[in-house]
């Protein structure tokens, strides 16, 4: 068949493009500008060339919050991924119980992620906290304020509640998505529950799946509100992940120039792994 | 309108000034050649001239960075690799 070029069709993007170029590229643009740069205030620059890039790459400050941000994700994708395919799985595909679960697990994602924090940063506390107070009271040693081990705890298990219902969410749009023929035809083959889930589920379930490590990877090495309310990135620095440093270096530090480096890298690093991610996961799709 | 907020230098300007030539290049490029010539390179998947345009230049970053980490200030030389490395992935990727 003769495949019909309509050039005009580019119009139609144009609103998009303008909207992007006003919301992401003009700003991007802007932080490269800062990034060669010094300024005391006032709007008025110096030159700097690429000793902002220089001290970024030498920095401890900025290579341990990388780790403890790759750290984070690595979590998060192991915990959140496995356990919302295992909850999507179990869900009910028909009846009553399907419009209850799918407003119970969109619930944590209606919250704004600062409330989150706080409800989190409330439900901790030793003092009046239902976790917190509950588990002292149990005989654990637990306080997020002063253990660095309880504050990744508590960071982590806050990103778990908050987010695993989007995997849930897309496993299941996945789940429902397969002809009940499958589930007769293996059936019919004797089929056991695993060779169901690994030849007919988890196959259907890949696209999906795709998007929801590219959502979740991308938003836990991004994360900001959450942890920087419940712990503000301590005890000390050991919740401090990038996105945190990077404001306080930006706004607190009022260190504009480094910031916009560290920006630039981390955005950078953001991109190199997301492609990594899509390119794997698109490439062992086409392969099957 | 000012723009003085965005604070720009010609070493900036000349660089979102590259990019920008190379897209033009690239629209010009699929204009006359449509399809985006895909091939299965040495990375064994499938990547279009519009892949291989991407990885070129999120390559050169990490190349002039790894050079600003590990040899230092001058990046001319940072530059010529990524060049090299930028034909390597046109012509093998």
């Amino acid at each position: 068949m003769e495949r019909t070029w309509n050039n005009k069709a580019w119009f139609m993007v144009l609103p998009v493009l303008l909207l992007v170029a006003f919301s992401a590229i003009i700003p991007l643009m802007t932080v490269v500008n800062y990034s060669v740069q010094d300024t005391f205030g006032n709007n008025v620059f110096f030159w700097a060339g690429s000793e902002w890039f220089e001290e970024i790459l030498h920095s401890d400050r900025f290579w341990e919050a990388m780790g403890r941000n790759l750290v984070f994700s690595a979590i998060i994708l192991i915990i959140e991924i496995p356990l919302g395919i295992f909850i999507a799985l179990n869900m009910p595909k028909k009846g009553w119980g399907v419009p209850v679960c799918l407003v119970l697990m969109a619930l944590p994602l209606l919250i704004p992620w600062n409330v989150v924090g706080t409800i989190w940063q409330v439900f901790g506390r030793v003092d009046i906290g239902l976790l917190g107070y509950t588990l002292r009271a149990l005989g654990f040693n637990y306080n997020y304020v002063n253990d660095p081990f309880d504050a990744w705890v508590t960071v982590i298990v806050m990103d778990v509640w908050h987010w695993t219902s989007l995997v849930v969410l897309l496993c299941y749009a996945g789940l429902v998505s397969i002809p009940d023929a499958y589930y007769q035809a293996a059936k019919i083959d004797g089929a056991s529950r695993w060779a169901i889930f690994r030849y007919i589920q988890l196959p259907k379930m890949n696209r999906v799946l795709l998007i929801a490590v590219l959502l979740r990877f991308m938003d836990s090495f991004m994360i900001y509100t959450e942890p920087f309310v419940v712990t503000g990135g301590g005890p000390g620095n050991t919740t401090t992940f990038l996105s945190i440093d990077l404001v306080k270096l930006a706004i607190g530090e009022f260190n504009l120039g480094e910031a916009a480096a560290m920006s630039i890298v981390y955005f950078l690093i953001i991109m190199l792994l997301s492609w990594v991610f899509y390119t794997v996961m698109t490439a062992y799709d086409a392969e099957r | 309108m000012s723009f003085s907020w965005m604070a720009w230098t010609w070493p900036t300007a000349a660089f979102f000034g590259t990019i920008f030539l190379l897209l033009c290049g690239m629209a010009v490029w699929e204009y006359a050649s449509p399809g985006g010539n895909p091939r299965i390179g040495v990375l064994r998947f499938e990547t279009t001239r519009g892949d291989r345009l991407f990885l070129s230049l999120l390559g050169s970053a990490f190349i002039h960075l790894a050079w600003l980490g590990l040899v230092g200030p001058n990046l001319w030389w940072a530059l010529a690799l990524s060049v090299v490395y930028a034909i390597g992935v046109f012509r093998y990727v």
